[in-house]
């Protein structure tokens, strides 16, 4: 497409295809099924289910009524399979390829709904069966994953219906590059990575950096254990990454943009890859985007495996091609990234945020979550938790809403000992603090971190010297090794901390851990390192008691340590 | 250039803006220890050792990576700092063997130093260690991982310096092991490309690097170093002799002037034959065929004696010298004041004569000077990178690094070479030519350029002449014509001659692949033409190089060891010279007559000469038609040869003089580039050898010419004050830095870069070459074409190299490379030994299949005694400079056996 004429009519056309998943009844169709084609309910066979559902639906003489839609990830993982039933929005659970024909032939044919198949929130006895009236989804603010339930995220038609890629349309015709920046900057947004820089600022610092071309960088190395909220928004959303990405090149004057995404995520890098080629085939990506001379192409970069390309200056040089090690800053992306040329680089889930916040405003979107931090932010809910899965929460929303009443609180009435946040790099927050509000600020007070969303509950069974070891394992197993303090360091830590909890601890470990800590934390070269002792220091800060035990009495309370001896 | 001010512990001091804070606290003579860092190289910030407090700073920063600002401060031994620091070590000495009492570092470790100075011990963290394998299967390198430390200074130093990539961190964490590829050894250089040029261990902070040949040899600490010039190609690197009780046990990298710290496997591993037991250690003349050992004085009268009768008898031009291109200016000079002033004769010579005579020649005549107009230094400004029939990484491996550098940093590199070279790998453009077309192929890149209109006019008006004829010659050779002859593409003809025209800075650099033909002059001619034609001439980074092969080639040429001129190129023909170095010398005349060149001499060996003294020269490896030289030395009367080992070429002589080491004496060497530099001695000569320039002296006085220096500073005095681009340089000025001739006073600071603003003639010349197809071509007999030259482990004829306990070991045997196609013709496989031969002789040599060689043509060097080529190469000659036609013979194969 040419012009933003073109853009409309599109997005006119397809959107009238889609009432039906508003809730308007189609005159030409049955339903909509939208299906949840996210990694975790692909990996619950959801494909099978939807063979079985087009069967049925053939059986039945009806496949020409009813569109079946793989969409992104919806959320609740551990119920997955999961689908909605467009136009009533019914949310079913749990779908086994033998329940299709119960959809087709009750609910779709005579609207009776599947009554085993619907939610029913923890102790209630009457299903729920609407999805927009389930907790779990109510109390969400969907911005970052707004298209996650609506579209088809293969179809570049559909993310248009839902204005997609109009304010790139916008960003292109309506406003100069530095109004782009000031919107972004007023707009309170901070870097949804984990370290909360000002994204508008960063871009206000590339956009002024001497030296050409300039690169717009997408990081999508996602790796924190249990944490897969970018996995989400690639696979569910493409194409908002590609449109926030287009809208910062024309800010900063760049042509060229990188995504870098994990290998370990085959379906986000295909549903990507198709993205960028559909954009391309329509204009949108290439020369000439909307006939308004702005050039912008992007390009992927696949990772091999390597936790510490998450760190920006590690990405930036695993995508010239170099070993993925990280390098010392300043300078700073915005000055040297890739090609040592001036680079913005964001988050995926920054970047899917840009598009709303150009279209709407910024002051709608600052008017959402707390003074220093704006927006929504997507979590990955894991651990001792019931509604493990995504979800998106303005922020400010405290700990134990979060806990409690999105994620349906502990199974198995046990009783919550804290939340890990944060990753390999954060900390865990005991029950004390469960009514934080979740923001950058908050966090780190508690010497724990936003991160990039990863939220591990912990319940009364779980040893913290445990956690411990295991983050710290994980550390151990992804430190780079360039700088001596993270690679060496780290595995002494481990080691003490190995000793501790096999009842081989001595006196004096706590403080060699602490000393030890400190040095890291105060010399490493990167992020990973200069945080990575902090689920050490987090979890003797709050629970120094459990490695007494360990050490004095040879005795772990949980029962999760394998003591020798 | 803006300033900042900061202080450090109290101490305020000033630096240019972007300097780091390490470099601030150098400069204010504050201590902090480093790892990773070096000045030379990229900065990592990774071993963390040099972090320091600074108020603001959300955690202690790397002062090696953190940039000064402007009121900054800094607390460089806080307690945090220093608890950070000790927190290191111990972390570092954790995981690292404690075997200083026999590690080869000890005393030279910055582990072991730093311990010592903060006072940390080994123990604080038990845990577990690695144990790998000592690799030791070399005879360069040790390496003992089990003792790195990860700080990557070898990784930089063969990335950034040496363009090799050899090693790079494998794993991570704590895994992380600098290893070549898939785990492979240096020595399986197949895929380590390892090329053994130790700059890994150079930069080693630890003893995970060490040189095998120093291992348990000496203490650093007993060691003395003494700075000298390398005794090997022209590049004139200079390192540091490691001596210990008045022995070579090694070489180590200096700061040379030239090279940086970087070195070549020969440089830094080639030492062994000073002390090798082959060495000639007392003068040897020769009774009933065999070598018994005289006194010097014996020596001496009989070569007095002999000389004297056939001077006596045919005159003085009866006589002839070789004069050497290892040996010191100094040497030189005296041998052509020997040859002219005592003995009375022109007819001086040497190897100059088979490698760079038609570069002299073809541009002292179209420039006014024969040397490098550029310097190495000037490598990295230029755009666009020409080399042509220079296998550069292997002849001048430094020199090559450094062009291999820029390539790497976005210069266009185009090669034109039969070969497919290291350097043809890496070119945006590599032009294999058919051997000996480069004259075509250079008049069709004029020939474009003119065309095209990219030709720079103002140049060609201002500040040459001859042009019209050259236009007119070069109008026919069209990229579609130059390709039948080249077999070039006339498109890639196109772009080449766009590229070279169109380039801000363009450097040409060549070898014997352009000199060594019939036609070697004129192949000179063709590259001084286009240079000219496109004014990339003149300034830094554009000109021409000719990279010469010795290291004091350049040297023994500029002192007048060749037969037409004196000291710095002031030819014998001009009366006026003559008469200010008969002044000078102290005698009546000077001989008018030109003098004969190397392949004249041997040539009228028997005939019109009688008797030669050949000093640091080894024809009958050397030369072409080797079988024909030996045959003409037995012609000769008397043969007095002085070297340090008793070469093939000395086998034939009545006196054998002992000369000493580059180790063991002073004088200077003069590099490709025009850089004279030091050489010092830093042992005694080897038993009852004696320096060349002392036996010069004995012999000359002994004739009745009294000569005698206190030193070879006085020799450089006196060269001084009879050349004029010497004229500024001696002794006490090259101690504080080496000088670039034209260095014409002692107030005049040398000259980087010939031909600013005028050529040395006045006008360049334009000259019109026609292309001339080589002396001997295949036909059906001799079905292919023969191209000798050097390999990097070896150097000439292997005198030295081949009495290293090291190179030799490594590189043992010579092979030929025969391409794919042809081996399978010969039905040959790798190490199968096939006979080859040419019109004039043979030789038995293993194959070595390779995609270097196109079908058709086989190479090998000329170093190997046991495979002497040159027995089959042919002598034709240029006619202009005499250089024979090494690069191209006919010759036949077969499988033995």
């Amino acid at each position: 497409m040419k012009s933003l004429d073109e853009l409309a009519k599109i997005k006119e056309s397809r959107r009238a295809a889609l009432k039906i998943r508003e809730g308007v009844p189609s005159a030409t169709e049955k339903a909509h099924v939208m299906m949840c084609g996210g990694a975790g309910c692909i990996s619950s066979k959801c494909l099978e289910v939807v063979d079985a559902m087009k069967e049925a639906l053939s059986k039945n003489g009806i496949a020409e009524q009813v569109q079946i839609i793989l969409t992104g990830c919806m959320g609740p993982c551990d119920m997955g399979p999961v689908a909605i039933v467009y136009p009533d929005a019914t949310f079913y659970r749990r779908l086994k390829p033998k329940d299709a024909e119960a959809i087709v032939e009750e609910h779709i044919m005579k609207g009776n709904l599947v009554q085993r198949l619907l939610y029913r929130a923890p102790g209630a006895k009457e299903p729920t069966p609407k999805v927009t009236d389930i907790d779990l989804f109510a109390k969400q603010k969907k911005i970052v994953l707004r298209n996650n339930f609506y579209i088809d995220p293969t179809s570049i038609e559909d993310y248009i219906a839902n204005d997609g890629y109009a304010a790139l349309g916008k960003a292109l015709t309506q406003m100069q590059p530095a109004e782009i920046i000031e919107e972004v900057k007023k707009s309170g947004l901070r870097g949804r990575g984990g370290a909360g820089f000002s994204t508008g600022m960063k871009w206000g610092f590339t956009a002024a950096a001497s030296g050409s071309p300039k690169y717009v960088v997408c990081n999508g190395d996602e790796g924190d254990p249990g944490a897969f909220m970018d996995r989400s928004v690639l696979e569910g959303d493409p194409h908002s990454v590609i449109e926030g990405m287009a809208i910062c090149g024309r800010a900063i004057g760049a042509e060229q943009g990188y995504v870098y995404v994990r290998a370990e995520y085959p379906l986000a890098i295909e549903r990507l890859d198709y993205a960028i080629q559909k954009a391309r085939e329509n204009g949108l990506l290439g020369k000439d985007i909307l006939g308004t001379g702005f050039n912008f192409d992007i390009e992927i970069r696949i990772g091999a495996g390597a936790f510490v390309c998450g760190e920006e200056t590690a990405l930036l040089t695993s995508i010239e091609g170099k070993r993925g090690e990280p390098r010392p800053r300043p300078p700073f992306p915005a000055n040297a990234g890739v090609w040592g040329k001036p680079t913005v680089l964001n988050n995926v889930e920054t970047w899917a945020n840009i598009p709303e916040i150009i279209l709407k405003g910024a002051a709608a979107y600052a008017a959402i979550g707390t003074e220093k931090s704006k927006g929504t932010k997507v979590f990955a809910l894991a651990g001792r938790i019931n509604n493990t899965g995504i979800i998106e929460v303005p922020m400010g929303t405290t700990l134990r809403e979060i806990v409690f009443e999105i994620g349906g609180g502990i199974p198995r009435k046990k009783a919550f000992k804290a939340v890990q946040t944060g990753g390999p790099s954060g900390g865990c927050i005991p029950a004390d603090y469960l009514d934080t509000p979740v923001d950058y600020d908050s966090l780190g007070a508690l010497g724990a971190i936003m991160g990039s969303g990863g939220m591990i509950v912990l319940d009364e069974d779980s040893c913290m010297v445990d956690i411990a070891k295991f983050f710290l394992d994980f550390v151990v197993d992804e430190s780079c090794g360039k700088c001596s303090p993270c690679r060496i360091g780290t595995k002494r830590m481990y080691e003490i901390l190995d000793n501790i909890s096999k009842g081989k601890g001595k006196e004096g470990d706590i403080e060699l851990l602490v000393e030890l800590a400190t040095t890291i934390k105060a010399t490493a070269l990167c992020g990973l390192g200069q945080t990575a002792p902090n689920p050490v220091l987090s979890t003797i800060r709050y629970f120094r008691k459990e490695y007494e035990e360990h050490i004095r009495d040879k005795k772990c309370a949980c029962n999760v340590c394998e003591l020798e001896e | 250039m803006s300033k900042v001010t900061l202080t450090i512990d109290g101490i305020q001091i000033t630096v240019p803006k972007g300097a780091t804070v390490l470099e601030a606290a150098e400069q204010a003579g504050i201590f902090i220890p480093t790892f990773c860092h070096d000045p030379q190289l990229s900065k990592p910030g990774a071993c963390r050792i040099c972090v320091v407090e600074i108020p603001g700073a959300r955690n202690l920063p790397a002062s090696c990576v953190t940039e000064a600002t402007e009121g900054m401060v800094v607390n460089t031994a806080s307690p945090a700092v220093i608890e950070a620091r000790k927190t290191n070590l111990e972390l570092l000495l954790a995981n690292h063997p404690t075997d200083c009492l026999t590690c080869e570092k000890s005393g030279d470790c910055r582990l072991q130093e730093y311990a010592y100075f903060y006072g940390v011990k080994q123990g604080a963290f038990k845990g577990e260690k690695h144990n790998y394998p000592i690799e030791d299967d070399n005879p360069f390198i040790v390496r003992d991982m089990n003792k790195c430390i990860l700080c990557g200074k070898c990784i930089r130093m063969c990335e950034e310096v040496q363009g090799n990539d050899v090693i790079n961190f494998a794993y991570r964490g704590f895994n992380s092991i600098v290893t070549p590829a898939m785990g492979a050894h240096y020595a399986d250089t197949e895929i380590s490309n390892c090329v053994f040029c130790g700059g890994c261990v150079s930069v080693c902070p630890v003893g995970a690097l060490s040189e095998k040949g120093m291992i348990g040899k000496g203490r650093r600490w007993e060691v003395k170093k003494v700075t000298t010039t390398c005794p090997y190609c022209g590049v004139g690197c200079q390192f540091d002799l490691n001596v210990k009780n008045g022995k070579v046990i090694g070489v180590t990298s200096t700061d040379g002037e030239v090279n940086g710290r970087a070195l070549c496997v020969k440089g830094r591993f080639g030492y062994g034959f000073i002390h090798h037991p082959d060495r000639l250690t007392t003068p040897l003349i020769k009774k009933d065929g065999k070598f018994v050992e005289a006194t010097w004085d014996e020596a001496v009268d009989l070569i007095v004696k002999k000389i004297g009768s056939i001077k006596e008898k045919c005159g003085p031009d009866a006589l002839g010298l070789l004069s050497s291109a290892r040996v010191t200016n100094e040497e030189n000079y005296l041998m052509n004041k020997l040859a002219r002033a005592v003995i009375g004769t022109n007819n001086i010579d040497h190897c100059a004569r088979l490698c760079h005579a038609p570069t002299v020649a073809g541009m002292a005549t179209a420039y006014g000077s024969g040397a490098m107009t550029n310097s190495f230094a000037e490598i990295p400004g230029a755009d666009f990178i020409l080399i042509s029939g220079t296998n550069t990484t292997d002849t001048h491996p430094v020199a090559g690094a450094m062009i291999k550098q820029a390539a790497r940093n976005g210069s266009t590199l185009v090669v034109v070479d039969p070969r497919k070279t290291e350097l043809a790998k890496l070119a945006k453009y590599h032009l294999q030519i058919k051997s000996g077309t480069d004259i075509a192929l250079f008049n069709g890149l004029a020939n474009v350029i003119i065309a095209e209109g990219l030709c720079d006019k103002e140049f060609v008006n201002n500040r040459t002449e001859d042009f019209e004829a050259f236009k007119a010659t070069v109008a026919k050779y069209t990229p579609e014509y130059v390709e039948g002859i080249t077999g070039i593409r006339a498109e890639t003809i196109r772009e080449v001659a766009l590229g070279y025209a169109k380039a801000k800075n363009a450097s040409i650099f060549f070898t014997m692949g352009i000199t060594q033909h019939i036609c070697g002059t004129h192949n000179v001619f063709s590259i001084a033409n286009l240079c000219m034609l496109c004014g990339q001439i003149g300034k830094e980074s554009s000109g021409v190089n000719p990279l010469r092969g010795q290291n004091n080639v350049q040297g023994s040429c500029d002192m007048g060891a060749l037969p037409v001129v004196y000291t710095g190129y002031q030819s014998i023909t001009v009366e006026e010279n003559r008469k200010k170095f008969a002044a000078a010398w102290n005698v009546q005349e000077l001989p008018a007559k030109i003098g004969l060149t190397v392949g004249e001499l041997l040539g009228e060996c028997g005939k019109s000469i009688k008797g030669m003294y050949i000093m640091g020269e080894n024809p009958v490896i050397s030369d072409p038609d080797a079988n024909q030289v030996m045959h003409e030395l037995k012609k000769l009367d008397f043969l007095v040869v002085q070297d340090i080992f008793l070469t093939e070429t000395a086998q034939f002589a009545d006196v054998v003089l002992p000369g000493a080491s580059f180790a063991e004496k002073d004088g200077t060497f003069t590099n490709t580039e025009r850089h004279v530099q030091l050489v010092r001695k830093a042992i005694e000569p080897i038993g009852n050898s004696k320096p060349d320039w002392e036996i010069i002296c004995m012999v000359a006085t002994a004739m009745g010419y009294p000569m005698s220096y206190g030193s070879a500073a006085e020799i450089m005095d006196e060269v001084a004050s009879l050349t004029p681009s010497y004229a500024g340089i001696s002794f006490a000025r090259l101690e504080k830095g080496s000088l670039q001739w034209p260095c014409l006073s002692a107030d005049h600071p040398g000259t980087k870069f010939l031909h600013s603003g005028k050529f040395a003639r006045g006008l360049g010349k334009f000259h019109a070459v026609e292309h001339i197809p080589p002396d001997e071509l295949p036909d059906n007999e001799y079905p292919f074409i023969l191209s000798t030259g050097r390999r990097r482990y070896h150097y000439h004829t292997g005198t030295m190299t081949q009495r290293t306990g090291a190179l030799e070991v490594f590189y043992p045997t010579e092979y030929l490379e025969v391409s794919c196609p042809d081996a399978e013709k010969l039905g040959v496989c790798d190490g199968d030994r096939v006979r080859v031969a040419s019109r004039r002789g043979q030789v038995e040599v293993a194959v070595k299949i390779t995609d270097t060689v196109v079908p058709g043509l086989v190479f090998t060097s000329f170093q190997y005694p046991d495979v002497p080529i040159n027995r089959l190469t042919n002598p034709a000659r240029d006619p202009i400079s005499k250089i024979p036609d090494l690069k191209v013979c006919a010759v036949k194969i077969d499988k033995v056996g």
